[in-house]
């Protein structure tokens, strides 16, 4: 049994935040076990398939720009850095969990990811499910269905294990459960003030997927909820009641992106949701667990509120219904560079969030810390305005 | 001692400092330095030479001083930072109240800004990735021409011939006014280009966030005649006729700002002590 319960929440938050850190032992532990390990790098992949063949996924997102110079050498410059850097950990065998990845799980997201994916795939065994670009379409539901079972065949065969309907109905059920605990955790912030700084909540989602263990997980985020809430009830107030309620959106944050939190609240600003991947897009929804579980997962993850969509309903229907929750008083788009799809997008949000007077700034960043005095103007300007 | 709240605002520029001495609703001092290597003393001397000329106002008098433009995070003097974008709409409503628009350009970056009835920023666009529409782009024009800074827009009202620059990066488009020279144009229609090149950037600031009357043109740049005249060419506007130093309205801004925030901070406290 971990141990819990008489840790103070300082070392609640580092234990989050350095979780990914952690992960590395806890994974290398996993495989010494005999565990399979399966590297994602998109909210659109289901990794209840994963969890129902006894595996282990793990995002192999990178947030560093620490191998963005070896990706270079074969990657062009111009292209989003998160592709680049993914690409660079493994290229520069860097990354501990792209190093234990026994399969890697692309998707057809955006154009960077399908044409990096080729060149990943001459390191390590990687493979792409077919995405969709449409939501609507019967003919894009049936690929997605399709592309689901041929994933479970494709996992089925490598690791030489039998995908049952009864361990996928479990791995939805557990799935679901850390959805809704990670979704408890940040309406935490629905009151005001908040109880937990953006950068706190940020940690706790980020680090939670580097957390393995499904029980440990959900114990360690009931704890963390408790301790949090009754802190608050004790009259502590970690953040200034006058601090302007930012909602975050555009794509994910994490590692070095986090400077963009961190500028939002030295600014006088405190991060109440994120809509993006990180946050709310990945936690809001759960999957059905009555119907028939591949239906199920084929119609949650189709739904995902992505740029890459089109049209993408989803994203504008989950960030005003964010808005009204978390009372914003205003957005905050963070977009890396060369994202065509969310940088396109942008004009989209920019109006919707016009037409229901929540003042919006868009603005576009990459993995170095070279732009942080030119985001802190606008940004602090931005707050200055509300 | 006056009665008069008298608050300081200090604008620390990437090529010179600024600093406005605000006393009651009137200007009572100002300063305009030049940026040195030492952030700190540049701030201090700045309010040293507004307050020399302020009539009778002590450094002591000062009841509270508010910190901005890119130096405002080495500011110990100062109670307060706030950034360049909301005191130059608060400064440029106080200079002309009609301002809607404001197009700043200063030493390092360049702004649109949109502004209400208050002097409160409705919305923004700025470019501080590339010299292209700043103050530095005209020094290092000036510098090709070996000419003083301040007689380029002059320079630029006798061109007889809109020469057009293509280039918008600074690098190539002091190469490209080279080869204008070397190819014998004269250098007074080579400005003239550089003055609309400058103005079509700027226009295409303005793409997202919209003009409206009146247009207000603030930042040290605002003051070259040549300057002004492109802009209003370019973006079919007529800017409006600043009765104060076009490059204060920051300072001002942020001294303005001060004396409401301390007029709050004292209304508070007065509620704190009926409390009491």
């Amino acid at each position: 049994m971990f141990e819990s319960d008489n840790r103070q929440l300082p070392e609640i938050f580092e234990s989050f935040s350095d979780a990914r850190k952690q992960g590395f032992i806890a994974m290398k532990n996993l495989k010494e076990q005999g565990k399979g390990v399966v590297g994602t790098f998109c909210t659109y992949v289901p990794v209840e398939i994963f969890l129902a063949a006894g595996l282990v996924p793990v995002g192999l997102c990178s947030t560093s720009d620490e191998t963005i110079g070896v990706a270079e050498k074969v990657l062009p410059r111009n292209l989003c850095p998160l592709i680049k850097a993914s690409y660079g950990f493994a290229a520069a065998d860097k990354c501990p969990y792209m190093y234990f990845s026994d399969l890697v799980v692309g998707e057809t997201t955006c154009d960077g990811k399908i044409k990096m994916y080729e060149l990943l795939g001459k390191i390590k065994d990687v493979y792409v499910m077919e995405l969709p670009h449409s939501q609507q379409s019967p003919s894009s539901r049936a690929l997605w269905m399709e592309e689901i079972k041929r994933l479970k065949t494709r996992v089925e065969e490598k690791f030489g294990v039998q995908i049952t309907v009864e361990k996928l109905r479990q791995a939805i059920k557990e799935r679901n459960k850390e959805r809704a605990l990670l979704k408890n955790v940040y309406e935490l912030s629905v009151i005001s003030p908040p109880p937990l700084s953006g950068l706190q909540q940020l940690q706790i989602l980020f680090g939670a997927q580097f957390k393995f263990n499904h029980e440990q997980k959900v114990q360690e985020l009931e704890e963390t909820i408790n301790k949090i809430t009754n802190e608050y009830q004790n009259g502590n107030r970690p953040v200034s009641a006058e601090a302007k309620r930012i909602i975050v959106t555009g794509c994910p944050i994490g590692g070095v992106t986090e400077k963009f939190t961190r500028i939002i609240e030295e600014s006088g600003g405190v991060v109440t949701a994120y809509e993006n991947c990180t946050g709310a897009k990945q936690f809001d929804r759960q999957v059905n667990e009555t119907a028939d579980p591949y239906e199920a997962l084929c119609d949650y993850y189709l739904n995902v509120g992505c740029s890459v969509m089109s049209p993408n309903p989803n994203r504008l229907e989950l960030l005003g219904r964010l808005c009204d929750q978390f009372n914003a008083d205003g957005v905050l788009e963070m977009v890396l560079q060369s994202c065509h799809t969310y940088a396109i997008e942008s004009y989209t949000i920019g109006e919707f969030l016009k037409s229901r007077n929540i003042p919006f700034m868009s603005m576009e960043t990459d993995y170095s810390t070279g732009d942080t005095e030119q985001l802190k103007n606008r940004i602090a300007a931005f707050i200055e305005m509300l | 001692m006056s009665t008069e709240v008298i608050t300081a605002g200090v604008d620390i520029g990437s090529l010179s400092t600024k600093t406005v001495i605000f006393s009651g609703n009137k200007i009572a001092g100002s300063s305009i330095i030049q940026t040195g290597i030492n952030t700190v003393e540049n701030g201090e001397n700045g309010l040293k030479t507004a307050l020399a000329n302020a009539n009778a106002i002590k450094q002591e008098d000062l009841q509270f001083i508010a910190a901005t433009g890119y130096g405002r995070i080495s500011a110990p003097y100062a109670q307060k930072t706030i950034t360049e974008i909301t005191c130059h709409a608060r400064g440029v409503h106080f200079m002309h109240p009609a301002a809607r628009t404001i197009i700043d350009m200063g030493g390092q970056d360049c702004k649109a800004i949109r502004l209400d009835e208050d002097g409160n920023v409705t919305d923004f666009a700025m470019n501080d990735k590339c010299a292209a529409g700043t103050g530095r782009f005209l020094e290092v024009m000036a510098n090709v021409f070996k000419v003083p800074l301040e007689d380029l827009g002059p320079l630029a009202l006798k061109a007889t011939e809109l020469l057009s620059i293509s280039s918008t990066c600074t690098v190539f488009a002091e190469s490209e006014t080279i080869s204008l020279l070397a190819r014998g144009e004269k250098p007074e229609n080579i400005i003239l280009g550089i003055h609309h090149a400058i103005a079509n950037r700027i226009n295409s600031m303005f793409a997202r966030i919209g003009i409206e009357n009146d247009v207000f043109f603030s930042g040290g740049v605002a003051k070259n005649t040549g300057m002004r005249n492109a802009l209003e060419e370019v973006m079919h506007i007529t800017l409006a006729e600043p009765r104060y130093d076009p490059q204060l309205a920051g300072a001002l801004g942020a001294a303005i700002i001060a004396q409401e925030l301390l007029t709050k901070q004292k209304k508070k406290e007065g509620g704190q002590y009926r409390a009491l």
